[in-house]
């Protein structure tokens, strides 16, 4: 990718926040490139949201710094900062229409009137919701609710756009045209986006960068497909997409033991004998006739998902989750064939 | 929908206390008993219109409406301290507010009578310090206190409810859209907590114009308002047509008073009382 030309825009430094004895944040650095889509990817309480609020003003850090263009902007109260925020449940003023929303930012900052018609009107048609001007917002859906927050964000034109799990209300169908209308906004209006979910999909879809964390620490910083291909540990592993993870024995480079077999792998640099993590995508393990493989197991269940099946494969007490669009009836005896490519070899987590 | 009888008990409770009442006052104040027996008649109504009575309501509307608007400048704020952040200095705060409550209205008014009389507790304090005594109770500054004092929580307590209700989301969503403190309050907080401001100017100016307690304890004789013209009629005079024409009169100003703020409140979409 071509980020590492891009300059930094928002930068976190040694950045730590505890409520009630609690740390929501264990000093996290993290830095957000100007035009970037980046990504806050965890399970609740991981501290992404507390770090989205941390940018955006509604909580001060404990420790640290937060810098925006390289000034330091703690302390900075919300209203002064270049950011604007899509907040989870819209947060859309009750009491005025859907124009008064919009325009709230604007008025505040004096625009004239004139001007403030033209932005709404550009702004709403840019949202697909061209003449809801005076609407009143409950009157709407929440897919449209969700783009008039978007709108009100957007027409201030920040350099920073903070979306806090925008599309959590929505139903499926509504999420994904949702998540591509939102990767093409930022796209063609190039704004930096700071994402917030817990949704690996929606996130594998749509960032740059995806920030992967977990109890206020960040677990892994990459692009989608390294994250995806290369997780770091088994917790990101297991965390995006679905995935096998078994215990195993670095016997030495490229050679790798585990349920009782020894694989060939691509992985290198651990200590001999060195017990790792080894983890196996389940779209990544191949059906075969049990002569044909060092692995062989007996297919428990099997499970239609629409574009292939799902399988649960036992095999010396292991249960692998299989999926292929080959369908093995539970009950047969099937060899599990996986290529070195496609085994993850992960050193096991320090005890947390 | 099969239980309806559940609800009889609530129906003959309301014929016998409310329907029945309301029919009897109506009908004395439409009536005069002569020797010939009982004649309708809407003299008492005329009556009403004599200058004597007339200012004995202005009096009343004009006393409720500083009491409505100083619980209003009073109770605002109150309810935005008691909607701070810290529960449990939240929570601390609204016993202490509501605690007074637990008390008789009489005795809580009977409390400032000792207080300002002339020699009352103020006046013994002015007298140390070397000033004069002063003529605090039996004016109209007494009545509106007593009624401010009495009447407060009325206010305090629906506009807190509101607030209370109001998602902090939003009002974070309006600074970060660039308003400040002031700003959030002009053009978020306040708007959206009209409804709790309507229930509250309703639930203080009603007692306020229809008290004859406070005004009787406070405002000495000379301070008559429409409650004690009420009260005086049927008590006093034994003019229960004439008493009941006065009754029928307020009831009609309250029904307005409360329809236009229904009127007014349907526009913010309820969350208040009424």
């Amino acid at each position: 990718m071509n980020n590492e030309t891009k300059e930094i825009l928002i930068e976190l430094v040694n950045v730590s926040k505890t409520y009630d004895s609690t740390d929501a944040l264990k000093a996290i650095n993290l830095y957000i490139r100007r035009n970037e889509f980046l990504t806050l990817l965890g399970p609740s309480g991981c501290g992404k949201t507390t770090t989205l609020r941390l940018i955006g003003g509604f909580e001060e850090p404990d420790s640290g710094e937060i810098l925006f263009a390289g000034k330091k902007i703690n302390g900075v109260p919300p209203y002064k900062r270049r950011v604007n925020t899509v907040f989870q449940k819209y947060a859309l003023f009750p009491h005025m229409n859907v124009f008064e929303n919009i325009a709230f930012g604007l008025k505040i900052k004096k625009v004239e009137p004139k001007v403030i018609k033209e932005k709404v009107e550009r702004i709403l048609s840019l949202v697909n919701l061209a003449g809801y001007e005076s609407r009143a917002v409950n009157s709407l859906s929440g897919g449209q609710q969700q783009r008039i927050a978007i709108a009100r964000a957007l027409v201030n034109e920040p350099e920073v756009l903070l979306l806090d799990e925008p599309l959590g209300a929505l139903d499926l169908k509504m999420r994904q045209e949702m998540q591509i209308e939102l990767k093409n906004m930022q796209q063609r209006l190039g704004i930096t986006f700071v994402y917030v979910t817990h949704d690996q999909e929606e996130a594998l879809t749509m960032s740059d960068t995806i920030v992967v964390m977990r109890d206020g620490a960040i677990q892994q910083i990459g692009t989608p497909i390294d994250i995806y291909n290369e997780p770091k540990n088994a917790f990101v592993a297991d965390f995006i997409g679905e995935s096998n993870i078994i215990s195993g024995v670095m016997l030495r480079d490229y050679l790798v033991q585990f349920a009782d077999s020894n694989f060939e792998c691509v992985d290198r640099g651990f200590g001999e004998n060195e017990p790792v993590d080894v983890v196996i995508r389940p779209e990544d393990i191949k059906i075969v006739s049990a002569e044909d493989s060092v692995l062989q197991g007996e297919v428990k269940s099997a499970i239609f998902k629409g574009v292939h099946y799902e399988m649960i494969v036992q095999s010396n007490g292991f249960h692998w989750k299989i999926q292929s669009t080959a369908l093995a009836p539970p009950g047969r005896k099937i060899g599990l064939k996986i290529e070195p490519n496609d085994i993850h070899i992960m050193r096991k987590a320090p005890a947390a | 929908m099969k239980k309806k009888w559940i609800s009889y008990p609530y129906i003959i409770w309301m014929i016998l206390f409310i329907i029945v009442p309301l029919i009897l006052v109506l009908f004395y104040s439409i009536t005069v008993r002569t020797e010939d027996g009982i004649i309708f008649t809407l003299k008492h109504y005329k009556r009403f219109m004599e200058p004597v009575y007339l200012s004995v309501l202005f009096r009343s509307i004009y006393l409720a409406l500083i009491c409505t608007a100083l619980c209003l400048v009073l109770g605002y704020p109150m309810a935005m301290i008691l909607n701070g952040r810290n529960i449990k200095r939240r929570n601390i705060l609204i016993l202490l507010f509501v605690i007074p409550m637990w008390m008789n209205f009489l005795l809580r008014t009977y409390a400032w009578m000792t207080l300002l009389e002339r020699r009352g507790l103020i006046n013994t304090f002015l007298n140390m310090l070397g000033f004069p005594s002063m003529n605090l109770l039996y004016n109209n500054g007494a009545v509106v206190l007593g009624m401010v004092y009495n009447f407060l929580p009325f206010m305090v307590l629906p506009i807190y409810s509101v607030l209370n209700k109001i998602d902090r989301s939003v009002i974070e969503a309006a600074e970060d859209l660039g308003a400040n403190a002031f700003t959030v309050f002009r053009k978020v907080i306040f708007p959206l907590s009209l409804p709790g401001v309507i229930s509250g100017i309703t639930m203080v100016f009603m007692p306020a114009v229809t008290t004859f307690v406070i005004s009787r304890l406070l405002g000495g004789g000379q301070f008559t308002l429409i409650g004690n013209l009420i009260e005086q009629q049927f008590l006093l005079v034994g003019d229960w047509n004439f008493g009941s024409a006065i009754s029928m009169i307020m009831m009609v100003i309250i029904l307005l008073s409360m329809g236009i703020m229904s009127k007014y409140d349907q526009e913010h979409e309820g969350g208040g009382l009424w």
